[in-house]
């Protein structure tokens, strides 16, 4: 995850409300989407095209030509002077019979499970345990607290928390974790520098930074439970598991969605804390293609071969993006239906 | 901009009459959560406590003490090195420039979706997202090809170009959709009163949307901040980068004693900490909207 798409994500959950179509559930009801807002006096909407110039501009100048130039390169042998080399499917040969590669999308489920399955589990239980028992029990302003210490690591650099991190397990003694071990008898790990563990640091990292969106965004969701709901529930004789899963967890399940979507994402996208903390290594074993299409541009300078692993990191974004945003509008059609 | 505001405001909340009924339950879960956040601190409590040591007594005290005298050497030696005020600087100019560009850009757009309602704005704002949506590497080298040739590169504008492009397509994104549910009688009531469309823009819309606009102002100031991939690979001379590039540089040097590096790390926090805490409300509303429609 690189750090714009930490914070991204967060803000990301904004756009709960947002369908596929770009609009929201409210702009569907009070507008009729094929009706213009303002009554229209002359030319239609043409003229706000003007509006969207500035924009369009950049987005073919930053993203779009840059785009294409890349898938172009993927077809290419060059190392950065001189003229790119044509040299057709070469590369789309090479790229899915490297085992590098390879593990580099093995290393992408790892991360997806540090940092969309396990936040996700682990914030839902927290937000649900932060709501309902320590927000009613202990008082509100108890619960934004912790929930404000759980957020705390998402505003931090993540070359901040690389830092830190890459000195907690520092290999020898002088690292915290290993000092913590010494008080129980335990001799040093070189955690960094063998697996798994550098993996599992890795993965705890990325846990510990993800923590606070779910929590946050969940709480906000828990609020549109009705309580009535849950006293109806308890009076029936439901117990506090069966009514998080009966009621909580269906009435927040867009939420859900989004958090998983903009995390998962992410997960794919990974690249800050792999470069600050283990820059790939031990041999490879924490590589990610963010990172591998990294060290290819810049260290071995196979331009062409780097641009590759970028664009199939592209492609299965887009795929994986594309798949969570129609099984979300299926999801919702039904719920329609059923209503 | 109606449906954040709704949001900020959320529904009255009930009495809570069960305060004062607590099962021993309760208290073990108080407790569990209470775990769960010094855990996520101590990496917080570490950088604080070591930042103040002197070498020799962490040395002899180890990590987690706190410190016996206080020591600013590691802080000082940090603050030298990199030329601190002049990293901060740095990371102020291009998010501020960033967000505000990003912002203006973002208006425009959903101006022209949202309320203008162009044709084929379904796609424009799919178009849109997937730009942001997008891993940088796919742009990387291009961009930094493109940039070395018009002699852009190792600029800050380099990177303040992307991120206003990168910001304002999820801003593009958001608004539009925000846009989407501004009340049509106010458009109607200008409109009758003979105004253009870029006056309803800057004076009916902007106003009307302008704490939307603000976290988002925010949000762009604080992504910008914390990016590294594109501030690593553009930004190659010391004097040119912010702050967490400058930080990682000097992670591989050998020298920097533990200390140091919980200095380093100290500073690197402290920005965005008094951001967190002048904002924090505008960031959890910023978070949560549209989690609560």
């Amino acid at each position: 995850m690189s750090v714009l798409t930490r914070a991204e994500s967060a803000a990301r959950a904004e756009t709960g409300a947002t369908r596929a179509d770009g609009r929201s559930r409210k702009a569907r009801t009070k507008l009729p989407p094929e009706e213009p807002a303002i009554p229209q006096r002359k030319g239609g909407t043409a003229g706000y095209w003007l509006y969207l110039l500035p924009g369009f501009v950049l987005l073919l100048v930053i993203i779009v030509i840059p785009l294409i130039f890349n898938v172009y390169l993927t077809f290419t042998k060059w190392r950065g002077v001189r003229s790119p080399e044509f040299i057709g499917l070469d590369n789309w040969a090479k790229v899915f019979t490297d085992e590098d590669f390879w593990t580099s999308f093995v290393n992408s489920i790892w991360m997806v499970v540090a940092m969309v399955v396990l936040p996700t589990i682990i914030g839902l239980v927290v937000a649900a345990l932060l709501f309902d028992v320590v927000g009613r029990k202990f008082g509100g302003k108890v619960g934004s607290f912790l929930r404000a210490t759980y957020y705390l690591p998402q505003i931090l650099p993540i070359a901040v928390a690389g830092i830190v991190i890459g000195w907690i397990f520092r290999p020898g003694a002088t690292g915290a974790m290993n000092q913590l071990l010494g008080v129980l008898g335990i001799p040093p790990v070189d955690w960094l520098g063998q697996m798994p563990s550098a993996l599992l640091v890795l993965m705890a990292v990325l846990v510990w930074v993800q923590i606070g969106y779910p929590i946050v965004v969940f709480m906000a969701a828990l609020q549109r439970v009705d309580p009535e709901l849950y006293e109806a529930a308890e009076l029936d004789g439901a117990n506090w598991f069966q009514r998080f899963s009966a009621i909580t967890l269906s009435i927040i399940r867009p939420e859900v969605f989004v958090v998983t979507l903009t995390c998962t994402i992410a997960a794919l996208k990974v690249f800050g804390p792999v470069y600050v903390i283990t820059q790939g290594g031990p041999a490879g074993a924490t590589l990610v293609p963010a990172y591998y299409a990294y060290t290819e541009f810049f260290t071995k300078r196979n331009i062409g071969y780097g641009a590759t692993i970028a664009t199939v990191l592209t492609i299965l974004v887009v795929i994986v993006s594309i798949i969570f945003i129609r099984a979300q509008s299926s999801l919702e059609r039904k719920e329609r239906a059923g209503l | 901009m109606a449906a954040t505001t709704a949001i900020v405001t959320g529904k009255p909340r009930r009495p809570r009459g069960g305060m004062t009924k607590k099962r021993p339950l309760d208290w073990v879960l108080l407790v569990a959560v209470i775990l769960g956040a010094i855990v996520i601190v101590v990496p917080f409590y570490l950088i604080l406590v070591n930042a103040f040591k002197s070498p020799i007594e962490y040395a002899t005290s180890g990590p987690f003490a706190l410190p016996q005298a206080i020591d600013l050497s590691g802080i000082e030696k940090f603050w030298n090195r990199v030329n601190f005020p002049e990293k901060v600087w740095n990371s102020i100019f291009i998010s501020a420039v960033v967000s505000v560009l990003a912002v203006l850009i973002s208006v425009l757009n959903a101006f022209a979706i949202g309320i203008g309602r162009v044709r084929g704005r379904t796609w424009i704002v799919l178009l849109f997202l997937l730009a942001n949506l997008l891993p940088q590497e796919a742009l990387l080298y291009p961009l930094y090809y493109m940039f070395k040739s018009v002699h852009l590169y190792d600029n800050v504008w380099s990177v303040i170009i992307v991120f206003t492009v990168v910001q304002a397509a999820f801003g593009t994104y958001l608004l539009s959709s925000v846009f989407g549910t501004f009340p049509k009688e106010i458009l109607e009531a200008a409109s009758l009163d003979g105004a253009g469309r870029w006056k309803i823009l800057w004076r009916v819309v902007f106003p009307i949307s302008r704490p939307t606009l603000a976290v988002l102002l925010i949000f762009f100031f604080i992504w910008t901040w914390n990016e590294f991939l594109i501030p690593l690979t553009f930004l190659a001379s010391n004097s040119n980068q912010t702050v967490p590039v400058a930080i990682s540089v000097l992670q591989g040097d050998r020298l920097m004693d533990v200390t140091t590096t919980a200095g380093s790390a100290l500073l690197g926090i402290i920005p965005t900490l008094i951001f967190f805490l002048i904002f924090q409300r505008t960031l959890t509303r910023g978070i949560t909207a549209g989690a609560v429609k």
